[in-house]
């Protein structure tokens, strides 16, 4: 990949980059806890568990089922008032038992929310009572894993609370009982067809993956004759206990370790099949590793060593997922993604005309964000506005360092904020399209513009679980779609209405 | 099957006909069951939702507010305040020292920006534990901007969603008696109970004015804060729906003398049965109004039932299934799918009352499975054993049916399609007969598997024939 960036000075603007408002109007994010029930819904055998009132699990069950179009079952510990004033202490240990004794589940995992937060219910000291008096009853069964994360819905996001849980599984199952040459892949909230295509690129690279979560067939089942208390698929338990003997961790997202990323550009250079890794030229990657996420837990504690990278979207990020691929791998990358690689670039000159200049706001999750930011500039689309909900995670460094040596005019960088100031802050930048999930629909509408809906929640259209973001392959289904989604919008608004474009 | 249901629940399903019926409701949900209900939050946040000129703050952590922000297919004839998800988005330092002041300024920002009729402001479970003084700041703003400004104590944990209803009722009753009322007909009713979900209320709203009566506020279906101020002036209350706004009618029966009567818009049968209802209240004062009705339900029903006749032949035999929020719906949908010509062998509610399943239990046919407060597993062997053709529910219990191969109806509050009154039982029989009659049941596991184990369609390395199971 050749870039030649237009010497700048400039750096990301200084505009004030969080809310300027008390109130929040059409939130661009979501609550802690649902983020941790999906990242436990990727683990075979495994059921999220809400320490909470029984809303919680059944609005984020609501939720989740409309993207997803799959049975979400997420049990409760359904507190009412009078646990409220004596604590939840005997509610999670009946329904630990409900769920083991129904399910039959391998792994409970168990979020707490801001009622059991506040109320001071200590879930680690209760879980170890519960333990003890599991095994102190007759003939009990052996006890399903209990994995616990604090996640109160009024300190951080969902995506806060999905890295959490990661990390949580990490930390409380994780061994090194032996060394293996597994790779872990921790890739993030991405979507079930993103987490297949990600453990093809693995198999084609001959590496043993323990991908976590993975709910690409939990999230995305077949149809079945009879209804799976648990659906099937998932990482196994058994794999995570042994992250801790893996060669190496792969952590997708550039905010997941924010000060790690302070100076990177992206993509080292790389050609396809020249096989010689040059990860060295990326940059200083390690300047300070705080250890809060399972890659950093897992390094720090067994040793492990870890690859922090962007989420692979676009070229750019994609060589550098694929660069590391090859490194542990220790051979090019396959003929089959080499060539896919080479008919993105293909279509990238294939399209370029129809997508160049055009303004795009992007929202959702920052690391998203981030990733989608990439790749737009790289096909010559213009992010003018890149906006979250989620603070605090060094957003603004990474959209940074992802556009520094290709964009002349940086974008406005937004955290922490809603659809209403993301509206104030757009309705100035006139975009051209909106790249989001679709709770920005209204504004597509408003400002009659595309928006072209990837990420979660995706509610208004078909296959929202199905679409591709990653990879080569994320980037040529992307383009496709926003090369097709502006020919149409030329096609209709022609006077002339030309069948041949 | 057995081992799916959970024992502690065993007097909450009847298998009408097996034994003497008795049935326990109303109680809370079994911890670590996955319950299909909600809280009391949602209870208010369904009831006041489509009140459409005032601003509903959420108060508490962003989750609640997220969740319920335009899901709902509640239309309005003019301001859409309602379908902005208001939060003050609580963070750890509120939750510390008190969320007051952040409710305080985010309240005085959005009443300046939107200038709303009224304000309402939802408790969520974190509020309730922090003791923030809702009331007190309520006033305050309400003094400083001459608003009604209204808290709602819809703390989620202190109950269930028909807790909810009630602190919505008590919230509505608030606005209540402070508007004028002298230009109203002595021939007046409210909608309570209708949400005007795909424009629902309007349907029905035709059908009174046909009758010649006026309809003072709609409750709260394309609601407006001044209606429900001079909702007293109505001469009677007109409830649909089990239990959302039926303690707002006993409030108004309290305070005003407002009788009301109990009616459903869904089916045929009940639809006619509500404006006759409302008729025979008014026949005293205008002779003439029970003929309107008559010639109402007759000029319906006389384009209506040969395009039924049409779907009833089609799904003559068919099975469905019922799982819904409120009992009473489930009556109308009984007696929808007896005139289509289908059998209901499986109904249930979320928050049914004994007197709800003792009259499900008196309508249904024998063998009919009764449940409360159902889960995922229970339902899903429920629609197994009864092979059931349709399943009629909210989005929580579509995946259940889909998974299975089972054909399904949205039938709760995020529908878009009107299925009250008489033009809606036509698109209620359309819905069932296209997801019936289409042909993709024919493929699913559950119609081909001829192992009986259940794995038929998974590639698990075994080759049978697959053209075998989709001819």
């Amino acid at each position: 990949m050749e870039t030649h960036p237009i010497p700048t000075t400039k750096t990301v603007t200084t505009k004030q980059s969080v809310s300027s408002y008390v109130s929040t109007t059409n939130a661009c994010k979501l609550c802690k806890p649902m983020g941790a029930c999906l990242a436990f819904r990727g683990v075979e055998g495994a059921i999220p568990f809400l320490h909470g009132s029984q809303g919680c699990a059944t609005y984020m069950r609501r939720y989740i089922i409309s993207h997803f179009r799959e049975p979400m079952d997420i049990a409760s510990s359904s507190l009412g008032e009078k646990h409220a004033v004596y604590g939840g202490e005997a509610n999670l240990k009946q329904g630990l038992v409900n769920v083991m004794k129904k399910y039959g589940a391998g792994l409970v995992g168990i979020a707490t929310t801001c009622l059991t937060e506040t109320i001071g219910d200590d879930v680690p000291m209760i879980l170890k009572a519960f333990r003890q008096e599991w095994a102190s009853r007759e003939g009990s069964s052996d006890l399903p894993f209990l994995v616990n994360v604090s996640t109160p819905s009024y300190a951080g996001t969902h995506m806060e609370g999905f890295h959490a849980a990661v990390r949580a599984m990490a930390d409380q199952l994780a061994r090194r009982d032996e060394a293996h040459d597994g790779v872990n892949l921790f890739p993030g909230f991405v979507s079930p067809a993103d987490l297949r295509y990600l453990k093809e690129i693995m198999a084609d690279f001959g590496l043993r993956t323990i991908l976590l979560p993975d709910y690409s067939d939990t999230l995305d089942g077949p149809a079945l004759e009879d209804y799976e208390k648990i659906p099937r698929g998932g990482t196994s338990v058994r794999d995570l206990v042994s992250m801790g003997g893996s060669r190496a961790t792969i952590e997708l997202g550039r905010t997941l370790s924010p000060r790690r990323w302070a100076g990177t550009q992206p993509g080292p250079t790389l050609t396809a099949r020249d096989g010689n890794s040059s990860g060295a030229q990326a940059g200083p990657t390690v300047m300070v590793r705080e250890i809060d996420t399972a890659g950093t837990l897992l390094e720090a504690r067994f040793g492990v060593p870890l690859h922090g990278i962007g989420l692979p979207i676009g070229l750019r990020e994609s060589d550098r997922f694929f660069e590391i691929l090859q490194d542990l791998a220790g051979f090019c990358m396959p003929e089959k993604h080499a060539l896919e690689r080479g008919r993105l670039l293909d279509a990238f000159v294939d399209g370029h005309k129809v997508v160049f200049g055009k303004r795009a706001v992007v929202y959702g999750e920052e690391d998203l964000v981030v990733g989608l930011t990439a790749f737009l500039c790289e096909i010559g689309v213009k992010p003018v506005l890149c906006a979250s909900g989620g603070v605090g995670n060094g957003f603004r460094e990474a959209i940074e360092a992802v556009t520094r040596d290709i964009l002349p005019d940086p974008p406005e960088v937004r955290e922490g904020v809603d659809f209403y100031e993301i509206a104030e802050e757009a309705r100035e930048l006139a975009p051209d399209l909106l790249v989001g999930h679709s709770k920005g629909y209204h504004l597509a509408r408003r400002w009659n513009i595309p928006l072209i809906r990837v990420g979660f929640p995706i509610h208004d259209r078909f296959g929202g679980q199905r679409t591709l973001h990653l990879g080569y392959r994320g980037a040529l289904a992307l383009l496709d779609r926003l090369i097709n989604e502006l020919l149409e919008r030329k096609q209709e608004d022609s006077p002339v209405g030309y069948g041949y474009l | 099957m057995e081992d799916l249901l959970f024992e502690e629940r065993a007097d909450q399903i009847h298998r009408k006909g097996e034994k003497p019926y008795q049935m326990s409701c109303d109680r809370e949900s079994l911890a670590g069951a996955v319950s299909q209900r909600a809280c009391v939050f949602c209870g208010s946040r369904v009831v006041l939702y489509p009140i459409a000129d005032a601003v509903h703050l959420v108060h508490g952590p962003i989750g609640c507010a997220a969740y319920t922000w335009d899901i709902r297919g509640a239309l309005s004839s003019g301001p859409e305040l309602h379908r902005l998800s208001f939060s003050t988005d609580l963070q750890e330092k509120d939750v510390i020292f008190g969320g007051e002041e952040k409710l305080y300024q985010a309240l005085t920002e959005l009443i300046d920006r939107h200038r709303p009729k009224a304000a309402f402001v939802y408790s969520t479970c974190i509020v309730g534990l922090i003791g923030d003084d809702l009331k007190s700041i309520c006033r305050k703003v309400s003094q400083e901007k001459s608003i009604p400004v209204i808290p709602v104590e819809s703390e989620g944990f202190k109950g269930n969603k028909r807790a909810g209803y009630n602190a919505a009722c008590r919230a509505m009753f608030q606005l209540m008696g402070t508007g004028a009322t002298d230009s109203i007909s002595p021939i007046s009713i409210n909608i309570l109970g209708d949400f005007n979900l795909a424009g629902e209320i309007w349907i029905v709203r035709d059908y009174f004015h046909r009758m010649g009566i006026e309809v003072v506020a709609n409750i709260t279906g394309d609601g407006r804060v001044v209606d429900l101020q001079r909702a007293h002036g109505a001469a009677l209350n007109v409830v649909q729906c089990s239990g959302a706004t039926i303690d707002l009618a006993r409030m108004m029966q309290e305070s005003f003398g407002t009788p009301f009567i109990r009616v459903s818009y869904f089916g045929v049968e009940d639809m006619a049965e509500a404006l006759y209802s409302v008729a025979r209240f008014f026949e005293d004062r205008d002779p003439r109004i029970m003929e309107r009705a008559r010639d109402l339900v007759r000029e319906e029903l006389s384009t209506l039932y040969p395009k039924l006749q049409e779907y009833r032949k089609a799904l003559q035999g068919k099975k469905a299934a019922i799982y819904v929020g409120g009992a009473f719906k489930a009556f109308s949908l009984i007696k929808a799918f007896r005139l289509i010509g289908m059998q209901v062998v499986l109904v249930g509610s979320q928050t049914g009352t004994e007197e709800d399943y003792q009259e499900l239990h008196d309508i249904t046919d024998e063998g009919t499975i009764i449940v409360d407060d159902s889960n995922p597993l229970e339902l899903s062997s429920f629609l197994k054993e009864k092979d059931v053709d349709v399943f009629v529910g909210g989005v929580k219990e579509r995946p259940i049916a889909y998974k299975l191969g089972v054909g399904f109806c949205d039938h709760n509050h995020e529908r878009k399609e009107p299925l009250e009154g008489f033009v809606g039982m036509l698109h209620f029989a359309r819905e069932i007969y296209t997801s019936v009659m289409s042909p993709v049941w024919r493929f699913v596991p559950r119609k081909t598997s001829r192992s009986g184990n259940g794995r038929s369609s998974r590639a698990d390395g075994h080759c049978g024939r697959l053209a075998g199971q989709s001819a």
